[in-house]
């Protein structure tokens, strides 16, 4: 390739010199249009075809996937016929460049568009500072009663995974049965939550009274003697719990798994010698594994934290946010979408970064401790 | 000695019992939520709504033995003699029990109905069904009266379509970021350019940034650009959504491999791009495969993104919607909840179990999304 452009840059006539030019000017023109073209086509018959589901499937997939790579081959392609001083000085943005475009667009600018909405007032048409804010914090109960929630699904998810999570661990790792146990036990997080929202209807399902209970938790309740309870509504605030238990049983494989990698860590001499000494096994957990994996627990916790902060699904589907269940996001939602209060819902929406700030810094932190970068 | 290694075993022993035993009973509470509802799935509409998936096990239940007339001209509030027993109507409705472990009660009106004579019996309710998987996958047949007074037979909305939304919706959104963000990552690692440092760190402040906050702007833009709804729409969506972590992930994996290989290919005379395509590519399959794992599923099971985006359009909605519009339009249809929400999930069990083992690895190195 180098050579091919060193050849070229020593023309033997004039003429030739702008024949050859123009050509290779013409051709770098006709190549990005003809890629344009295709992948516009192929827009539009996806937007407007009436063609059978199955074929605007494969087409779009082909087209989705096809497109992209074909953007890559054609851009690169024509860095490659520039000079190779410039090759080399464009070709990173041929490599990163999307990437940091999407980036930009889809989150960082979004970021502070948000932010700017959130100072505005609720269509948008005049600043009002932090009046939003205000109103979230002082001015509006059902806004306070998704605080209170959210704060019990930080603490009560997060705590239970991670205790679930460890127990699991610690148990499978001296069991026969470690693979499969473990498999089973991780296999919600493969699981929607709306899936799971279904799920658990079933085990929260109530009937009346002397019907036949066909919700699992309420046939045991009956069965050893209680009235039949509306776990999910009626049961307030407790109500929030039983859907904090949802999440607990999806994250629970997660925290097992990391934990079981950390459990495995520890090298064998030192439980060994701490056991050889006698601690008793309840000692060797707690003085010994605990400290050891405290950074994984850490980890684990706070992502599980970020999670929950952010949970949406399983109210949304359990209870829509009736009977006090209400969470930051289903709020956000609420009063974004359904409300229409712009201010308001970016206003909540950046109650959500303030909750992620902290992990954001210590990322970052981490990060330019690294020094290979 | 010897009585101390047999006291040691048994110690052993009753330790491993205990392990195992512990391990069996949180394991059993994990899966019974998921085999309530794969068995229910297979269970007729009428007794999923009357009794729960449990009675499919051997279980005490009164049956019906006998059936006996009663007198059809006593009045309401005196009692009859039925079967040897002397009680009201209403006692009777509620069932009496005989000395000889027998349960009378009146079934239906104190006119017409009849006094059942039951006895406790082991019995399984195992009539089980494909039929909640035969409505959910070609949609329910409505019988609907016409105003003319003839009866029409309309076919409700199917779960296919939504599968098949789903797939087209999933696989692009887990290629393309792979895509992109495999190209930046051996951008950031092997190529030098101004504002490298800077870029990357927008990378990581990302990772954690919830997804809410750019719903809303990225509607406006979509609703200005005409492409709401579109398969595009969403794609780019999930792309961007998970094009942090994907590059962050990827850059790890990347910069470590040994540099030696990129410089000898250098010194072959071999281009950027080809040694991306050709030898990293090749070299990165491990990493790409976690990560996939991982988009997958996050897009297959996503609700809120589709919901902002692609909202209320029947053609394009994926599994996840269509499941939250059954339990929210036909909340007591049971029975298509349960086969609709066990078809939601087979693809994503099929690829978690079958990859565990990568999906395992990404989680190790670190793959948790903001």
């Amino acid at each position: 390739m180098q050579q091919l452009t060193e050849l070229e840059a020593r023309p033997t006539s004039p003429l030739a010199w702008v024949i050859s030019n123009v050509g290779r000017v013409l051709i770098s023109l006709f190549v990005p249009i003809l890629t344009f073209v295709v992948l516009w086509q192929g827009f539009l018959f996806l937007r407007d075809s009436n063609a059978p589901k199955i074929v605007i499937a494969i087409v779009a997939i082909i087209w989705g996937v096809g497109g992209v790579a074909l953007l890559y081959l054609v851009s690169n392609w024509l860095i490659e016929q520039l000079s190779p001083a410039w090759t080399s000085r464009l070709q990173p943005f041929v490599f990163v460049g999307p990437a940091i475009a999407i980036l930009a667009w889809y989150l960082a600018i979004p970021t502070v568009r948000t932010l700017w909405i959130s100072l505005l007032n609720n269509n948008s048409t005049e600043f009002v500072g932090l009046q939003n804010y205000i109103n979230i914090l002082f001015n509006d109960r059902s806004m306070i009663t998704a605080l209170r929630n959210n704060l019990l699904w930080i603490i009560f998810g997060a705590t239970f995974s991670v205790i679930f999570g460890l127990l699991i661990a610690v148990l499978a790792d001296r069991s026969r049965f470690e693979t499969i146990a473990k498999s089973l036990i991780f296999m919600p997080m493969a699981i929607s939550m709306v899936g799971a929202g279904v799920i658990w209807n079933f085990i929260y399902e109530v009937r009346q009274a002397g019907d036949p209970q066909i919700g699992l938790l309420n046939a045991l309740w009956v069965g050893v003697g209680g009235e039949p309870q509306a776990w999910t509504s009626l049961l307030q605030p407790w109500n929030n719990l039983f859907l904090i238990v949802i999440v607990i049983w999806l994250q629970a494989g997660f925290a097992m798994v990391l934990f079981s990698a950390a459990i495995k860590g520890i090298p064998g001499e030192i439980l060994e010698a701490s056991r050889v000494d006698g601690a008793t096994e309840i000692q060797v957990f707690f003085r010994i594994m605990i400290p050891y994996i405290m950074g994984t627990i850490i980890t684990v916790g706070t992502t599980i934290l970020i999670f929950t902060l952010k949970i949406f699904d399983i109210v949304w589907v359990m209870t829509g946010g009736q009977f006090d269940t209400h969470v930051i996001a289903t709020q956000f939602y609420r009063q974004y979408f359904t409300n229409r209060n712009f201010g308001f819902g970016s206003a909540i929406a950046i109650l959500l970064l303030i909750g992620v700030i902290p992990v954001m810094i210590y990322n970052l932190k981490q990060f330019s401790e690294r020094e290979a970068f | 000695m010897a009585a101390r290694t047999t006291s040691a075993k048994r110690e052993k022993l009753f330790s491993d019992l205990v392990v195992n035993g512990a391990l069996f009973l949180l394991v059993l509470l994990w899966t019974i939520p998921t085999i309530g509802l794969l068995v229910s799935s297979f269970r007729d509409q009428f007794d999923i709504a009357t009794s729960g998936w449990w009675t499919i096990l051997p279980h005490r239940e009164w049956v019906t033995v006998d059936s006996i007339e009663p007198p059809r001209d006593a009045p309401r509030d005196q009692p009859v003699e039925v079967g040897g027993v002397s009680a009201t109507f209403d006692e009777f409705r509620a069932g009496i029990q005989t000395p000889d472990g027998r349960q009378l009660q009146w079934i239906g009106n104190r006119r017409l109905g009849n006094v059942e004579v039951q006895e406790q019996r082991w019995t399984t309710r195992t009539d089980f069904t494909l039929e909640n998987y035969q409505n959910v996958l070609t949609g329910k047949r409505y019988e609907v009266t016409q105003p003319d007074g003839g009866v029409a037979v309309e076919q409700g909305r199917d779960m296919s379509g939504a599968f098949l939304n789903s797939l087209t919706v999933t696989i692009p959104a887990t290629v393309i970021p792979i895509l992109i963000a495999a190209f930046a990552a051996y951008g950031f690692a092997w190529m030098n350019f101004p504002g490298r440092r800077m870029l990357f760190i927008m990378v990581v402040a990302l990772l954690v940034v919830p997804l809410q906050l750019s719903l809303v702007p990225i509607l406006r833009d979509y609703v200005r650009l005409d492409l709401n709804g579109t398969f595009l729409a969403i794609w780019l969506a999930h792309t961007g959504f998970g094009l942090p972590l994907a590059t962050y992930l990827l850059y790890n994996y990347i910069s470590g491999l040994p540099r030696d290989i990129l410089e000898s290919a250098f010194i072959d005379g071999a281009s950027h791009f080809t040694i991306f395509t050709r030898l990293i590519l090749p070299l990165s399959v491990p990493a790409l495969a976690s990560f996939a794992i991982f988009q997958f599923l996050w897009t297959w099971n996503d609700y809120l993104v589709a919901l902002v985006f692609i909202g209320a359009k029947p053609d394009t909605q994926v599994v996840t919607m269509r499941l939250a519009d059954i339990v929210g339009s036909r909340g007591n249809d049971w029975h298509l909840l349960t086969a609709g929400a066990f078809i939601s999930m087979v693809l994503p069990l099929v690829v978690f179990f079958s990859l565990q083992r990568f999906f395992v690895r990404g989680l190790l190195a670190g793959s948790v999304k903001g």
